[in-house]
């Protein structure tokens, strides 16, 4: 329930905060002085912590009126992102996927970054993980700035692990390295759950059947789009692979065949399922469940010696303002300095953080179970570049919605991956609109 | 999503002139303008002007993220919408809804209606009941019934499973989550033409009822020769609204499938949102939204003819 409560919460902030974006236009002199509109897209338990950091950065800069505002996740962010930049009335700082800020910097709606003024706020390349800071780069330039990585990971129920003897003496699980281990896990976990070995949420849900499959895909090496998204790449025996593996675990029983997102996260919360596949963010919600569970890396399960996982980053940037008052981006670069600095508390909500000065200190280190899966951020594998891919894009939804509708039981591995290369042809040949 | 919100004020209206019938003078034009002026002004203001605008822009490759029309499409967008199998599916599930929303939501309030029209005591109780629904947000509505149809927890499921029937998976299964969403909206739209039928049947003299009880008609005589005819006016009205509302559909189903599972709930305005908004080709969603415009004058205008002939040979 609690689950339900904080969604309906989450929607009414949105919605509050749709109220508050209508009313900032209006307010005059909204301007002048020290102000700073920010706006973001965290819901649940992040949304908490970023607002932690915001009264943070409110009492550090009393001088400075900062404006925040929450907005619904995924598509309807960036459209309004988009238009109020095309507008002319963008906030100060935004933050972005790092798989969307790129078609946002073609359609030219992001502010370079100039490493002068990076480096007058101790904003240098050395100070961040490599493999987001590489990642957001467009043509060699800088427009956004790696807040976290986010990965998608496994959860497990220590107590269930415990009693299915897949912990070893020192507590920690055996390493699911193959098909066969992965499989095998999830069938012990089951005979002591006696409901479900694993869940992966499928019904009415698409970006969770993309990241697990993007995931056991890039493990095999498989690429889906190639040249910036013109071309569809699809490689049919390794997709087939990985779609017959994720059938498998729904027709033989171990995971269900049809469960929604907060269903999936109901029956982990409520030790009915021994594994949980999603993206690290969910540690709230089970610490608030207190169910007895650790988090580490999602299984190298096709990968062999080279390990790979779907990831995004969050990052922030600044949206493109005519005659821009270097006073204004100066602002906006202290208050991406002091998220960074609170880099603690965004990597408690789960995120691997960007920031090296913390990620490489012991007290990250000592930080379990999120130090866990740290390594994963190296391992990151982004959406393919694309104008029509990214976190929540059309690209998610398409192959998403075709997964989950093989792991449903719905249609062949075979006839999905048609269906897969078919509709995304057709925004492969669309010309880009950005 | 502004038609949406603005629909119940507009259903009120037509409601209104139906129940009361014209008896104007003519004459006095300047003051009948006068008080029509600002209705006009919004109206040119926000349904003629963005309906041309949208037009103009259904022609060009027009991008969200782009100042200005860009470069001129002639019919290349109509034609692209015209060849895309997914168009023409989402405009197929679009009439699918309206066919499996339509009979119910006009029979079923019709017989409640019927039934809280008998009620002797404590009317307002079965009005209220019914109504109700209707006045609840679509996102309420869909958090309800998406937690109704969770699988494996649900509360439906759980019920049946009580009473030994397997309930089929609600909104996962690609057969079952167009009738499950269609389930969804008669619950929460039936108010509505309860409201209008209960208005209708309160219309009726009560003298017809006792002269036919008189000459022995019994009560399913007087459904039929008295009560369904003298209704005849309510349900072209109820019919025309409904199917136009059923064609509107967006909100349950984006909030509920998200247009899934695999695309098998996505309406045409949700096609429409996904690229013009999502993928930012304004002017392509807007050659499609030129498309849906023609099919509903077209269906509207049809159904329009049908009902009406109907009404005059009862």
């Amino acid at each position: 329930m609690t689950v339900t409560r904080r969604s309906l919460l989450g929607g009414a902030a949105a919605a509050a905060a749709l109220g508050l974006t209508g009313c900032a236009g209006l307010t005059p002199g909204r301007r002048s002085g020290g102000s700073l509109d920010y706006w973001n897209l965290f819901g649940g338990g992040d949304g908490v912590r970023m607002a932690q950091m915001l009264d943070t950065f409110r009492a550090a800069n009393p001088g400075i009126t900062l404006d925040a505002v929450t907005l619904a996740w995924g598509n309807p962010y960036y459209t309004k992102l988009s238009l109020a930049t095309l507008g002319d009335k963008p906030p100060d700082v935004a933050v972005a996927h790092l798989t969307r800020m790129t078609t946002m910097v073609e359609a030219g709606l992001v502010e370079e970054l100039h490493a002068d003024d990076l480096a007058r706020h101790g904003l240098t390349a050395d100070k961040f993980a490599s493999r987001p800071w590489q990642a957001g780069l467009v043509e060699g330039r800088t427009y956004a700035i790696p807040l976290d990585t986010h990965p998608f990971v496994m959860f497990y129920n220590t107590d269930v692990c415990e009693k299915a003897g897949l912990l070893d003496s020192s507590g920690a699980l055996s390493p699911l390295d193959t098909p066969e281990k992965f499989t095998d896990a999830l069938r012990k976990a089951k005979e002591v759950t006696k409901a479900y070995g694993g869940v992966v949420a499928i019904t009415n849900e698409t970006a969770t059947p993309w990241r697990i499959f993007q995931s056991l895909y890039s493990q095999l090496g498989g690429e889906m789009l190639a040249d910036q998204g013109r071309k569809v790449v699809i490689d049919d025996g390794r997709a087939n692979r990985v779609l017959s593996f994720l059938q498998g675990l729904t027709r033989s029983g171990v995971a269900p065949a049809s469960i929604d997102y907060q269903g999936s996260i109901a029956s982990f919360a409520n030790g009915q399922a021994g594994f949980f596949f999603q993206g690290e963010w969910e540690i709230s919600t089970f610490q608030t469940a207190k169910t007895p569970f650790s988090m580490t890396l999602f299984p190298n399960v096709f990968g062999g010696g080279k390990y790979a996982v779907q990831a995004d980053s969050h990052t922030l940037l600044i949206p493109r303002q005519p005659d821009r008052d270097p006073e204004r981006t100066d602002r906006a670069l202290l208050f991406i300095r002091s998220m960074l600095d609170q880099s603690k508390t965004w990597a408690e909500g789960g995120h691997v953080p960007a920031w090296l000065p913390f990620r490489d200190s012991a007290e990250y280190k000592a930080m379990t179970p999120q130090s866990n899966y740290a390594a994963a951020a190296d391992a990151a594998v982004y959406d393919p570049a694309g104008w029509y891919s990214g976190s929540g894009s059309n690209f998610e939804i398409i192959t998403g919605s075709i997964i989950a509708s093989v792991m449903a039981g719905q249609q062949s591995p075979a006839s999905a991956i048609a269906q897969m290369r078919d509709k995304l042809t057709n925004l492969a040949t669309t010309a880009p609109p950005v | 999503m502004t038609a949406e919100t603005a629909e119940p004020a507009v259903r009120t209206d037509r409601s209104a002139r139906e129940d009361v019938p014209p008896e104007r003078g003519r004459g006095s034009g300047l003051p009948a303008a006068g008080f029509l002026a600002p209705f006009l002004l919004l109206y040119l203001l926000f349904i003629i002007g963005p309906g041309l605008y949208g037009l103009i822009m259904s022609f060009f490759d027009t991008s969200a993220v782009k100042p200005g029309l860009s470069g001129f499409a002639g019919f290349g967008n109509y034609a692209e919408a015209l060849q895309s199998g997914d168009f023409w599916s989402s405009l197929w599930h679009t009439l699918w809804f309206t066919i499996l929303t339509t009979p119910p939501l006009i029979i079923v309030a019709f017989l409640l209606a019927l039934l809280a029209d008998r009620v002797k005591h404590g009317r307002w109780f079965f009005r209220l009941a019914f109504f109700a629904p209707y006045i609840l947000p679509s996102a309420v509505v869909a958090l309800i019934w998406i937690w109704l149809y969770t699988p494996g927890l649900g509360l439906i499921e759980t019920a049946l499973g009580k009473i030994g029937v397997t309930a089929p998976n609600w909104l996962g299964d690609p057969n079952w989550a167009m009738p499950s969403l269609a389930l969804t909206t008669l619950w929460w739209t039936l108010g509505f033409n309860f409201v209008l039928y209960l208005a209708g049947l309160q219309e009726i003299p009560r003298d017809l009822y006792e002269a036919s009880s008189m000459d022995g008609a019994s009560p399913w005589q007087q459904i039929r020769s008295i009560t369904i005819p003298m209704l005849g006016r309510t349900t072209t009205l109820v019919a025309v609204l409904q199917v136009i509302a059923s064609l509107k559909v967006f909100d349950q189903m984006y909030i509920m499938t998200s247009g899934g599972p695999n695309f098998a709930t996505r309406s045409i305005l949700q096609y429409v949102y996904d690229q013009g908004f999502t993928n930012f080709r304004i002017g392509y969603a807007s050659a499609v939204s030129m498309l849906f415009f023609l099919v509903v004058l077209a269906v509207s205008a049809v159904w329009f003819a049908l009902v009406r002939r109907q009404e005059k040979e009862v």
